[in-house]
């Protein structure tokens, strides 16, 4: 009996086991970053109880960084080599003289913040780019860029106000909801900037120059958002053809789930004309739907746009392999391309990468025919 | 192992109800393939599948058409069928040795250890998913039931309540692990959701394949055991009078009913109720014996989800809902009706 048992088991198991070496199967989703989910309004603040209290310096474990509260040692964002030259700043006034106590979003700082924590990955691009990536001194855990951020166990998800108050900061940047997080900064007299989600772009540039203003880089900040301007600008000028009609699937997992037209990511694409599968699937205004794979084959987009390369491990192979994929124009035409899930579930600074994806994208097809 | 013919008075298979469930069955099909968010009509689908299909008369559909027809639509009715049957065929099988109207495998674990599974797999091997997620999951749910069964022997020998205490703790315990690893990793919430919530939504005819084997193996047994099932319905000494030990009809039948459910979960995610919801509208429709039940209750979950799946493409089209949503949607509150009409078990 015993023996009877144990054969069936592991007869199961081999038939799992066999199965699975097969291909794709289901699976499941990544998806835009927890910050992402969040669809309130966009910048909403939090004042401090009273400027006088604020902001001690760091606690002695964290202190590195305040050699460099000096306004003259303002140096270019850090931004990586790959990064083309329009994303790198250079502060042309490195005189620039901070004029605090400054008022952000109702948000008054005291002095020129040189204890920042950071727990939104958007917001943590942002600082870097402006140029305020010395007075940076933690970030959240998946504040992965700049590579030299420093990264710490801090979460913004499940934010924990002792962690943070442990740091000494004296300016917290966050995305999200924390309400009690958020009253219990205020408490303890540190002012807390709060950057929801953006809807748009111009929410995207409005929290750039707020952080540049808090953070006495405010001409930085400025020029940063004229050359994302500028660049798209010239991008979407060269490219757009709205009398073209392409349709394109922008995919976050490959349980198939999208993003609308209402959304940050899908206004982006908007700039270019290109016509969105999945606004038809989102009677509610939601943004993120899952589509149903007989709609996407019947949509039939002319691009696809797929994430999630890292998390489900999505391939343009395992895309073809799909049931029925294979009879999709874009796969037949290898319109397939790879977007990555930080840079597109992120409203930072290197949105003008997702874009250049999408000019590329519209000059190889343009080339083709 | 022996199965000699019980001396008990025979209660035969009611085929009356048996023909009626499986003509509910063929309908369930039928919409299921002729009726989705693209716009091809039935008569389109009919002639696709009568004449491409069966007298191999050139397809009059695009080529789009035709896949999703023969690569989507197919397979998630066969699918559909296939993971409802189980989950019933299960559920009806795990009250039959419990004598517990409550019982499940979900109950004693599967659901909390297929969860595990899968969650392990998603946050912590990213871009893996596709082909360890389905032998996490019934990895896990294995192993959640095996841990169940030892807890409950060691705390109260062999009696089902004990069992049942166990799989409280088990599934709680699996439960608490898996949500701290999502909190650890939260950026990977929404692909573990999507597979708790049941998604039949990606599936092909690969994941038909897969679970075949576990159908007929898993059916066969159980389907032989609805005699033994209805003496066991009585007591365990009853069994034992007969010369064959109710324990080991018990751990047969709970190994059995857990690998189909472990097969059907790991394909096709977590989805609940079926296994409670359909053996007990059978149990008020046809009566209590399991050689009725098994059955009836195998052709009635295929239908159920088939339709359950039809809703979740349908409803919102051309967005999905996720299965489970609209399983237990449907389930939920049909337990609490059960609950209030099958007192007689419960007391």
């Amino acid at each position: 009996m015993r023996g009877k048992h144990l054969l069936q088991l592991l007869l199961a198991a081999l038939l799992v086991a066999a199965s699975a070496c097969g291909g794709e199967t289901q699976d499941t989703a990544a998806q835009p970053e927890a910050e992402a989910a969040s669809t309130s309004p966009t910048t909403r603040a939090t004042t401090t109880t009273a400027a006088t209290t604020t902001a001690e310096p760091p606690p002695t474990t964290a202190a590195a960084s305040t050699t460099t509260v000096a306004p003259t040692t303002t140096r270019a964002p850090t931004t990586t080599a790959t990064a083309a030259p329009t994303t790198t700043v250079a502060p042309t006034t490195t005189t620039e003289a901070p004029s605090f106590p400054v008022t952000v979003a109702g948000v008054e700082i005291p002095e020129r913040p040189a204890a920042i924590v950071s727990l939104s990955p958007t917001a943590t691009e942002m600082l870097f780019a402006v140029g305020a990536g010395d007075q940076v001194i933690a970030v959240d855990e998946f504040s992965n860029y700049p590579p030299d951020a420093p990264v710490t166990e801090l979460s913004g998800f499940r934010p924990n106000l002792e962690a943070i108050a442990a740091y000494g900061p004296d300016l917290v940047v966050m995305s999200g909801n924390p309400e009690e997080i958020a009253s219990g900064l205020e408490a303890l007299g540190i002012p807390v900037l709060i950057h929801e989600a953006a809807l748009s772009l111009d929410d995207a540039y409005r929290q750039m120059r707020q952080i540049g203003t808090a953070t006495g880089h405010s001409a930085a900040a400025e020029e940063l958002v004229a050359s994302i301007q500028e660049e798209i600008a010239g991008l979407v000028e060269r490219y757009a053809d709205p009398d073209l009609g392409l349709t394109f699937y922008h995919e976050i997992s490959d349980t198939f789930f999208s993003a609308t037209s209402g959304t940050f990511i899908g206004t982006v694409y908007g700039l270019f004309g290109l016509g969105n599968i999945a606004d038809a699937a989102d009677p509610d205004g939601y943004g993120y739907p899952q589509l149903s794979a007989e709609y996407i084959l019947e949509a039939d987009p002319d691009i696809i746009f797929y994430g999630c390369a890292v998390w489900c491990g999505t391939t343009v192979e395992s895309i073809a392999e799909r049931p029925g994929w294979s009879e999709l124009q874009a796969v037949r035409n290898g319109y397939l391309f790879e977007v990555d899930d930080d840079i597109s579930s992120r409203w930072g600074p290197r949105l003008i990468e997702f874009v250049r994806l999408i000019g590329q994208t519209l000059q190889t097809l343009a080339e083709a025919g | 192992m022996s199965h000699p013919s019980t001396a008990l008075e025979p209660v035969r298979l009611r085929w009356g109800w048996l023909l009626a469930m499986l003509v509910i069955l063929l309908a369930a099909m039928v919409a299921g393939i002729t009726v989705g968010p693209a716009g091809i009509s039935p008569g389109q689908v009919i002639g696709e599948l009568v004449g491409a299909g069966l007298a191999g008369r050139p397809s009059t559909l695009t080529s789009i058409q035709q896949a999703i027809i023969w690569e989507i639509r197919l397979p998630r009715v066969a699918l559909g069928g296939l993971v409802g049957g189980l989950l019933s065929l299960a559920g009806a099988s795990y009250q039959g040795v419990f004598r517990n109207p409550l019982a499940d495998p979900y109950l004693l674990g599967v659901a909390a250890g297929g969860g595990l599974g899968a969650t392990v797999v998603i946050a912590m091997i990213p871009g893996t998913g596709s082909v360890l997620l389905p032998l996490a999951a019934f990895v896990g749910a294995s192993a959640a039931v095996a841990l169940t069964y030892a807890v409950g022997r060691s705390i109260g020998g062999r009696s089902a309540v004990s069992l049942i205490l166990a799989g409280v703790a088990v599934a709680a315990f699996f439960t608490a692990v898996q949500t701290y690893i999502l909190q650890r990793n939260a950026d990977t919430i929404r692909q573990v959701y999507s597979w708790i919530l049941g998604l039949l939504a990606t599936t092909g005819w690969r994941e038909v394949l897969v679970l075949i084997p576990y159908a007929v193996v898993c059916g066969t047994g159980l389907v032989l055991h609805r005699r033994l099932l209805d003496v066991m319905s009585v007591g365990d000494d009853e069994v034992d009078s007969l010369g064959i030990s109710a324990v080991r009809v018990r751990t047969t039948v709970v190994v059995l009913a857990t690998l189909a459910t472990a097969a059907a979960v790991a394909v096709s995610g977590l989805i609940g109720f079926v296994g409670i919801v359909i053996p007990h509208t059978i149990r008020l429709l046809v009566g209590v014996s399991y050689r009725s039940l098994i059955p009836i209750s195998v052709v009635a979950g295929a239908a159920f989800l088939i339709l359950a799946d039809l809703a979740a493409r349908t409803v919102a089209s051309p967005a999905e809902l996720p299965i489970g949503v609209i399983t237990a949607f449907v389930g939920a509150p049909f337990f609490m009706v059960v609950l209030r009409t099958s007192r007689r078990y419960v007391a």
